[in-house]
């Protein structure tokens, strides 16, 4: 099984979304997975966010977006994780608090497992680098039976981009 | 020995032993009654799922195995590790600071809190540890919890139940009660996601408001200074990216050299704890972090400024890291002690424990943890006499040995903590007068009553069968067992034990001992005549040795010494271990001689395959424990040898159906032994529905104990839903197994091998 199909298994195990597109349609992806209010953190080089996704949100975006698209600078095929990169630009903000979460993801980023994923994160965590791996939506079963959306998002949605243009 | 699990904090009251047993019997009822359904629910729920997600997966092994291995050279290193740590966290821009207990980690973090009024909290059981949220309060500091459980917690001001889940013994209901209590709203929230949604606009709002956010940390990395907090709700990330300052504190254990050590915790901790591949969130955190810091007071201010771009340090963001000691560091110097601080409270073993699911933490558990682990860590941290308020609750059914994550001996554990309870009570009593000479063994001569009667079960029940039945008539007569009550605490309620008048090895020599001549023989073995076999249940042990010789067996039965199971379990640890040198003595010939060892009951094979381990030389351990077999598992060697399952069938015994429910012994099940018991009754035909729960209740002796009568009763219950409604004939190869599904069911239940052995007049 290819890293990618075992990835989006683990992807509709979790109830993750996810679409699979071109860096040149890479915003239209991004664009049918957002919805209402839309904030976002500048994605890597190829790639770009919808017009009518906030790039530099201000406080007051943050506290009332419904949906934070960021870069995922991994995905973990086994567990269907995406890691986010806590940055200067507040991908780890904007990936935590609007309830839906879109991640970025280029295709060639994808690891097999929580080993790879980890000697991957070590030189960037040993350099002073932090950021978490995403599994699934934010989740409690504290009140009496599971719930998915706590503190964190709701929904997840990964836009997986393939290489090329 | 170290001082560690010496010092307490308070001083036990002159209290007679029955005042005790009546509160302890009056709080096991309240907790089963009040929180045993809810906790109940979720911890078998949890159970379930650790079992589901670690069967299929053929690295688990691998990965506890190399778990352990850091930690264990963590733990050895800690002061290096500490001194490492030190530097990467100062390099990093933050601050370190190990505090030597409770008082000095409050201090340091009152200071460093200054004036600000909201500390947001994630889940942390250290805080819970230092009462971190009392000194935060006396100092004028609100601390907010917002880890769902934690807040339900708090508002109800109440002590978590469970080391992962808090609020665990709460249900919906009590939930929304509280709330509705508590909040006043005008529209009330009812269903959990109501609930949840209502709790996250409540603490969203105070985390948007905190000055201060502190965390706990499952993991600290020496070599880079970075923090592994691993949860679902997401309120940790929350709790450390939105106010500028973040204060992590944890236990000075927790610390792993390097990055990659993580990897093996990652992949086990939330398939032990809750049955998951990996939890929502594993933060891997370097602090002070690079995300800006949100103002919502300014909320047309951008987040970040353009420009800024990159994953260095914020410098608005201040980090500071509490390592506490608060008694690890002697913990690490007590041989015994040491390995609780490998734990990476997953709560797996409360999970997996029938009284745990029973009773839940508030119970089964001390100042601060819960569970069967609580044992090591409030000996360790609070002292004797905390630990000494639940100790009773491990039965040694070591069912949480096999879900432990990192491999630790937990019943092991709270067997020594237990011995040192024994000794220390025997101290303060009114026989430490006694010279020690005149002490009757290895354990000290006040050594609780009751603790002794059933530890030396071995004695009386040869007392019991030379006097039988003068002893079994005793034994039911109103006024002895009145005085069993009131003196050893055994409970009116329980059948107890029926001596033989013959005992299997007098039995063996009448008979004329082997029939199977040692020329004709395929194998020569010992059927090990253990306590209960040659004394009480002698029936299943003629059995064995008739299932022995149709397989074509020499068998011998010779008088040898118990194997100290019981005292063990009463935590008479000296006595155990002689016990051991006594019966490796008696059995080293036979090994010698390339017999094998054949034990009937499961206890004591276990005895000689785990816990002898820690009493005997390491090559004697080898010898004794490579030659002992279950009998069943003998049985299944003994079938793929060649010998066939024909000799065994075909019995006349009128009570038997095919259909059968069997009960494995939680021991045998933690040795996988239940799988040669299975797989020789199917082959000999029989329709075996086997039961999942993980102990029946009866541990050996403890539900003979009064004030642990009921909740004996309470953990078997789920053996009722199994088979209370068939008539399988039932069957468990433990002897207490047997007894208590008799109890529960109103229905004996046979030994395996009474089920499978030729009648005697077939043998030959
Ligand atoms: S002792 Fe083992 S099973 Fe129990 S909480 Fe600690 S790590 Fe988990």
């Amino acid at each position: 099984m290819s890293i990618e199909t075992t990835f989006r298994e683990s992807l509709s195990e979790l109830d993750v979304a996810v679409t699979r597109t071109t860096p040149g349609s890479c915003a239209d992806a991004i664009a049918d997975a957002a919805d209402g209010k839309t904030i976002g953190v500048p994605l890597p080089e190829g790639l770009t966010l919808p017009p009518d996704v906030i790039d530099r949100p201000t406080n007051g975006d943050l506290e009332t977006a419904e949906t934070g698209v960021t870069p995922a600078t991994l995905g973990i095929a086994e567990t269907g994780s995406v890691h986010l990169e806590s940055d200067r630009a507040g991908t780890e903000l904007v990936s935590l608090y609007p309830q839906r979460h879109v991640a970025v993801l280029r295709t060639e980023d994808l690891v097999s497992d929580v080993a790879t994923a980890i000697d991957r994160l070590g030189p960037d965590l040993r350099a002073g680098g932090s950021g978490v791996i995403a599994t699934g939506p934010s989740a409690t079963a504290d009140m009496g039976s599971l719930v998915v959306g706590a503190h964190g998002p709701g929904e997840v949605h990964v836009v997986l981009v393939e290489a090329g243009r | 020995m170290s001082r560690a699990g010496q010092g307490d904090r308070t001083e036990r009251g002159d209290r007679t032993g029955r005042d005790e047993r009546a509160d302890r019997t009056a709080r096991i009822r309240e907790a089963m009654r009040e929180e045993g359904d809810a906790i109940a629910e979720h911890t078998r729920e949890h159970n379930a799922g650790r079992k589901a997600v670690t069967e299929d997966f053929p690295e688990y092994e691998t990965l506890r195995e190399r778990a352990r291995a850091v930690k264990e050279d963590a733990i050895e290193n800690l002061p290096d590790l500490v001194d490492r740590l030190r530097e990467s966290v100062e390099a990093n821009g933050g601050h370190l600071y190990v505090a030597d207990d409770a008082a000095d980690a409050n201090r340091y973090i009152v200071e460093t809190v200054g004036d600000a009024e909201t500390v947001v909290k994630s889940k942390s059981m250290t805080t819970e540890e230092i009462d971190l949220n009392d000194a935060l309060e006396a100092a004028g500091v609100e601390p907010v919890e917002t880890d769902l459980g934690e807040w339900v917690i708090q508002l109800a001001e109440e002590s978590p139940s469970h080391l992962i889940g808090p609020a665990m013994h709460k249900d919906r209901a009590e939930i929304a009660a509280l709330f509705a209590e508590v909040f006043d709203p005008a529209d009330p929230p009812e269903t959990a996601t109501e609930l949840t949604a209502f709790a996250r606009e409540m603490l969203g709002k105070r985390i948007r408001e905190a000055d201060v956010g502190l965390t706990g940390a499952n993991f600290v990395v020496a070599e880079s200074g970075s923090l592994a907090l691993v949860t679902n709700e997401g309120n940790a990330r929350k709790v450390a990216s939105t106010p500028d300052t973040h204060i992590a504190v944890s236990g000075v254990e927790k610390i792993v050299p390097t990055v990659e050590d993580l990897e093996p915790f990652l992949n086990l901790l939330s398939r032990a704890g809750a049955g998951q591949e990996l939890s929502a969130y594993t933060s891997l955190l370097t602090p002070p972090v690079a995300s800006p810091v949100p103002d919502f007071d300014a909320p047309d201010e951008p987040l970040s400024a353009p420009d800024d771009e990159g994953t260095t340090a914020n410098p608005d963001r201040e980090f500071h890291l509490v390592l506490i000691d608060n008694g690890r560091l002697a913990m690490r110097e007590d041989e015994d002690l040491r390995e609780t601080l490998y734990c990476v409270r997953c709560g797996a073993c409360a999970n997996s424990c029938g009284n745990f699911q029973s009773v839940g933490g508030h119970v089964f558990g001390g100042e601060t943890y819960t569970g069967g682990i609580a044992g090591g860590w409030e000996a360790g941290i609070e002292g004797l006499n905390v630990a000494g308020e639940f100790n009773d609750l491990c039965t040694g059914c070591s069912r949480c040995v096999p879900a432990c994550p990192v491999k630790i001996d937990i019943p092991w554990i709270n067997t020594v903590v237990r011995d040192r309870i024994n000794r220390r009570k025997a101290d303060a009593s009114d026989f430490a007068f006694l010279p020690d000479g005149l002490a009757p063994d290895a354990e000290p001569a006040g050594l609780d009553l009751g603790k002794r009667f059933v530890g030396d079960f071995a004695t009386l029940a040869k007392w019991g069968h030379r006097t039988a039945p003068l002893a079994n008539r005793l034994a039911d007569a109103g006024p002895v067992r009145a005085a069993l009550e009131r003196v050893v605490g055994i409970d009116r309620r329980r059948d107890l034990p029926t001596f033989a008048s013959e005992s299997l090895v007098e039995w063996f020599d009448r008979r004329g001992g082997a029939r199977i001549p040692l020329a004709d023989a395929d194998r020569d073995a010992i059927l090990y005549p253990d306590t209960y076999t040659n004394y009480v249940d002698v029936e299943r042990g003629k059995a064995a040795v008739r299932a022995l010789e149709a397989l074509g067996v020499h068998v011998r039965v010779p008088s040898l010494p118990p194997s100290g199971r019981p005292p063990l379990s009463q935590g008479m640890v000296a006595t155990a271990e002689e016990r051991a040198h006594d019966l490796y003595a008696a059995l080293a010939e036979h090994v010698d001689a390339d017999r094998d060892v054949v034990v009937v009951e499961p206890s004591d094979l276990a005895m000689i395959r785990s816990e002898y381990e820690r009493f005997l030389e390491p090559a004697a351990f080898e010898r004794l424990a490579g030659a002992s077999y279950e009998v069943l598992e003998y049985v299944y060697g003994l079938l793929e040898n060649g010998a066939s399952i024909d000799a065994l069938v075909g019995g006349d015994d009128a009570t038997r159906t095919s259909e059968l429910a069997y009960h494995p012994h939680c021991q045998a099940r933690t040795l996988d032994l239940e799988v040669y018991t299975l797989t020789v009754l199917e082959r000999a035909g029989y329709d075996v529905r086997t039961s999942d729960t993980e102990c029946c209740g009866m541990a050996g002796s403890f539900g003979y104990k009064t004030e642990y009568y009921e909740l004996s009763i309470d953990v078997g219950e789920p053996l009722v839903e199994d088979f209370g409604g068939t008539d399988r004939t039932l069957v468990a190869s433990g002897t207490s197994c047997g007894e208590q599904l008799d109890a529960l069911l109103d229905r004996p239940a046979r030994h395996p091998i009474e089920l499978l052995a030729p009648p005697d007049s077939a043998s030959r």
